[in-house]
């Protein structure tokens, strides 16, 4: 089972470009990136896009297909419409590179910035415990691939270029993943309130929907983030709001 | 002069896969000047794809075990051709180095008190491999590049080397270029450590990335140093083959060590009839008896009685599936059928198994849960690689180091799932002493003669000047296919001697090749510069597969089946002689006999 397809992919760079349209044999069970590779395997040796993995695991081959941003290879053709034109476009909140690729190297420059992990001193028996449930709870956030499908559709990035300003939904998950880790020692907090922008974080939860982790960044990382910086920064304040909230003090 | 960029570095790393990350991080803390560079970005290495764990003898899940046990099952799993010396040190060392990942941030699954959980895995008696979930790769290369980038060092993605560079008998550094620009950078490097990985790029049906072309094996060759075992290739049994787009993606062994049974299309449990007299007593003899070992496994009991069948050594398991394909019990689509939906519920694969779930879910529409999955051997690991020093890791070259999948020693003639992971840290930080020491010790100087640079940069551009040579995609796909048919998992004389006559041919076309577009970011390009490297590691895969006469391990002959004594006393090595290559037979000295009495013991 085979058919015909009409794909239309970014080709260009940094001084300009545009949509290329493409017709491409597309077989049963193929993802986009098994098209993008026949398009380069036939038509365009040089069409440029990232890909490691092809099994969803290393965060390598994002773009927005039909707008959406997508893992181009756990996209299957078989989820659009036959007869239906594919764009294949490069992520927007970093410079473009060439074609499907971008500089993505913002996000390492970020990474770089967050103090590392520091154990707490170990348990007189040489070991640290560290209880299944205890693992569970920073697990989620340390499946992140780096995608950083979430950096390109948050608005403080995509549209309002606060890139000087705010970390971005991917390394509030690294955050929380140091933070919450158990055996973590560091205090991060001045740096995810100052430094991190997490103030500029309002909570629109479209990180979320397009995490192919299905990590649930905003309600599990950013908003406890979000109420330990408030604790800790604001605290006569929360105080105040929780006596007339009627919640008394703790 | 070519136009290109300097740096001078003490140790230069290639690659930043566990093996690339733990040695640049060891030659760092040294004190070293450390340069690493990597063909994509950082955290995108194959380590990241890992899936089931890593090996190391803690006991934390059954107290038997240790680093004898370990040492034996890597021996026995080798079929006795492992540099035993090698085998010793990452018995021991391993437990050291996952409770360092532990000390630098990583979790990993619990045991009920608090400690790292193991699991099981063919070949290993006890449950040993350290995880999370079904990730435990991206667990692991996240830790170390985290780590990594909190140190001293000149980090370089999107970096590829395509030249090593000497100075009498010594390295002295290496030329890239990068993807982005296109430009061309030469290190000159006092050390260089190859962490290149592997070479499956070669074969059709591969769990390997377009990274995997066999770069460190070839460019140790071209700079004169040995290679070893290269014979050796590790098909692994379960891999995707349904649909054809995603055939040889791979499913974690995981999936048996978690009570998944392979079926063929008539329903037979047929790895009861595989089994290798070696593992007659290692091995359930009926279905309940293997039953009882995963019960009493996942309840975190001590198994009372022995294990299944599925989790043989991977050799034997894949070809059991090629056996029943041929003999016309396989599934629709070539392959056999894995079942786990039946053996475990759905609440515990989704938990166990979360990645494997999703990934069939989403690329098969299969429910693993409720149905079982298609699988077959894909190609998936070299044992064979650079031969090494098994304490320094320094190779035949001076100054040229080597560690993880593209050094060779460890794994023999077959490597344990979770041996590699395990072995990335245990010789990775060996590689990056050993460079260290050796700079300190020699002090060697770091010059490069600008004529060769010149020439290698002009070999590569050459691709452009070429009108109207051959796409280099069409000229890939020949050789993997043509390596799939003469040197897959099963050969024969006649096959492997065509395969030599075919390698001439495509390196000749090779020399033709043609090019479109620009330097900046160019995958036809790029592609052009990795199949030399593919061209030279096939050759030494099938000259190795040619002169070893009997089937053992990762290399089956259907002409020499079975083990033949004298083999069993010499590794072969590919050696460069004049630029030519040629195979020789090193004699393996005899297991001291505190080790022999180990592997004796069982
Ligand atoms: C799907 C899959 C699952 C696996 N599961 C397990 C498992 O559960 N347990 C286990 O023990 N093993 C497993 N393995 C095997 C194991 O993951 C690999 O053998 C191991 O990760 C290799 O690590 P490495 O550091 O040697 O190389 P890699 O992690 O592959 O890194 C190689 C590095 O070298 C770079 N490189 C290569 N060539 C060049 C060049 N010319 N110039 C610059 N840089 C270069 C690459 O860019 C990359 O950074 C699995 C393998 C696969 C494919
Ligand atoms: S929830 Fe916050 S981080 Fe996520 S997209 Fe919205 S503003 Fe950005
Ligand atoms: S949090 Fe999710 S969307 Fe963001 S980079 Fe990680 S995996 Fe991708
Ligand atoms: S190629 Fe790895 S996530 Fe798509």
């Amino acid at each position: 089972m085979s058919n015909n397809v009409h794909m239309r992919v970014f080709r260009g760079d940094q001084t300009g470009g545009g949509f290329k349209d493409y017709q491409v044999q597309a077989d049963e069970g193929m993802v986009v990136l098994d098209v993008i590779h026949r398009i380069q395997a036939e038509q365009a040796p040089d069409l440029s896009c990232r890909w490691n993995c092809k099994a969803g695991k290393c965060g390598s081959c994002s773009a927005e297909v039909n707008g959406k941003p997508k893992l181009m290879c756990m996209t299957r053709m078989d989820t659009f419409t036959p007869g239906q034109t594919i764009t294949v476009e490069p992520i927007k909140t970093f410079p473009l590179i060439k074609d499907l690729v971008t500089d993505v190297s913002w996000n390492f420059q970020v990474n770089k910035k967050i103090p590392p992990f520091k154990p707490r001193p170990k348990n007189p028996d040489g070991t640290w415990r560290m209880m299944q449930y205890e693992a569970d709870r920073v697990q989620e956030f340390r499946k992140c691939i780096e995608c950083f499908l979430c950096q390109d559709v948050c608005h403080v990035l995509r549209n309002h270029g606060k890139h000087e300003d705010f970390f971005g939904p991917r390394f509030m998950v690294r955050l929380a993943s140091l933070e919450m880790h158990p055996l973590d020692a560091a205090d991060r907090l001045k740096l995810i309130k100052e430094i991190g922008g997490i103030g500029f974080c309002n909570i629109t939860k479209c990180c979320t929907e397009v995490c192919p982790e299905d990590i649930h960044i905003t309600d599990n990382a950013i908003i406890p983030l979000k109420e330990r910086v408030a604790d800790r920064f604001y605290d006569p304040l929360t105080r105040l709001f929780r006596i007339f909230a009627g919640g008394g003090q703790k | 002069m070519a136009n290109y960029k300097i740096h001078e570095t003490d140790v230069l790393v290639i690659g930043a896969g566990g093996a690339g990350l733990r040695a640049a991080i060891e030659s760092a803390a040294l004190g070293m000047k450390t340069a690493m560079v990597m063909k994509s970005l950082l955290g995108k290495a194959h380590t990241v794809m890992a899936e089931g764990g890593a090996a190391a003898a803690m006991a934390n899940a059954d107290p038997r075990d240790s680093w004898k046990v370990h040492f034996r099952d890597t021996m026995k799993g080798g079929k006795m051709l492992n540099n035993y010396r090698m085998a010793e040190l990452h018995a021991k060392e391993a437990p050291d180095r996952i409770n360092e990942l532990e000390e630098w941030g990583a979790v990993f699954d619990r045991t009920p008190d608090g400690l790292i959980m193991q699991r099981n895995f063919g070949g290993h008696t006890y449950p040993r491999l350290a995880h999370v979930g079904d990730r435990t790769g991206l667990e692991m290369i996240r830790v170390l590049q985290d780590k990594a980038v909190h140190m001293p060092m000149d980090i370089f993605m999107e970096c590829t080397v395509t030249h090593l560079f000497k100075n009498g008998d010594a390295i002295v550094g290496a030329l890239a270029y990068t993807r982005d620009t296109g430009e061309f950078h030469l290190f000159q490097a006092k050390s260089v450590v190859l962490a290149t990985g592997g070479g499956g790029k070669a074969f059709t049906v591969t769990s390997n990335s377009w990274e995997y072309t066999g770069d460190g094996q070839s460019l140790a060759w071209q700079a004169g140093a040995d290679l070893l075992d290269m014979e050796f290739v590790q098909f692994h049994p379960t891999g995707m083959v349904w649909p054809l787009s995603i055939r040889g993606a791979l499913v974690t062994e995981g999936v048996r060590g978690e009570g998944g049974i392979l079926t063929n299309n008539k329903g037979e449990r047929f790895m009861f009839n595989y089994i290798p007299d070696a593992f007659k007593n290692d091995v359930a003899a009926t279905d309940t008896e293997a039953n009882q070992w995963v019960r009493e496994v996942i309840t975190g009991k001590q198994a009372t009685v022995r294990r299944p069948p599925e989790l043989l050594t991977r050799d034997v398991v894949a070809r059991a599936i090629v056996n029943e394909v041929r003999e016309g019990r396989g599934s629709s689509h070539g392959g056999v059928f894995l079942d786990i939906a039946t053996q475990r519920t759905a609440d515990e694969i989704k938990r166990k198994l979360p990645s494997m779930y999703h990934q069939f879910i989403k690329l098969a529409n299969v429910d693993i849960t409720k149905e079982p999955m298609e699988i077959g051997p894909t190609a998936h690991y070299m044992m064979g690689g650079v031969l090494v020093h098994p304490e320094t890791q320094m190779s035949t070259v001076k100054g040229l180091f080597a560690a993880g999948e593209v050094g060779a020693g460890l794994h023999g003639a077959n490597r344990l799932g979770g041996n590699s992971l395990s072995d990335l840290v245990v010789f990775g930080k060996r590689a990056g002493a050993g460079a260290a020491d050796y700079v300190k010790q020699t002090k060697p100087s770091a010059k490069v003669s600008e004529h060769d640079v010149d020439a290698a940069i002009a070999e590569n551009l050459s691709t452009f000047d070429h009108k109207s040579g051959e796409n280099p995609y069409a000229l890939h796909k020949e050789l993997q296919e043509m390596m799939n048919t003469y040197v897959g998992i099963m050969r024969k004389e006649e096959d492997l001697k065509k395969a030599l006559v075919e390698l001439d041919a495509f390196e000749k076309r090779s020399a033709n090749l043609s090019v479109v577009g620009t330097r900046v970011y160019n995958p036809g390009w790029h592609l052009a510069m990795d199949l030399r490297n593919m061209l030279i590691t096939s050759r030494a895969i099938t000259m190795a597969a040619l002169e070893r006469k009997e089937s053992r391990g990762g290399h089956a002959r259907s002409d020499y089946q079975g083990y033949d004594p004298n083999y069993a006393k010499v590794n072969l090595a590919i050696k460069n002689a004049n630029r030519q290559m040629v195979v020789e037979q090193i004699p393996r000295s005899p297991l001291p006999d505190e080790l022999k009495n180990l592997v004796e013991e069982a």
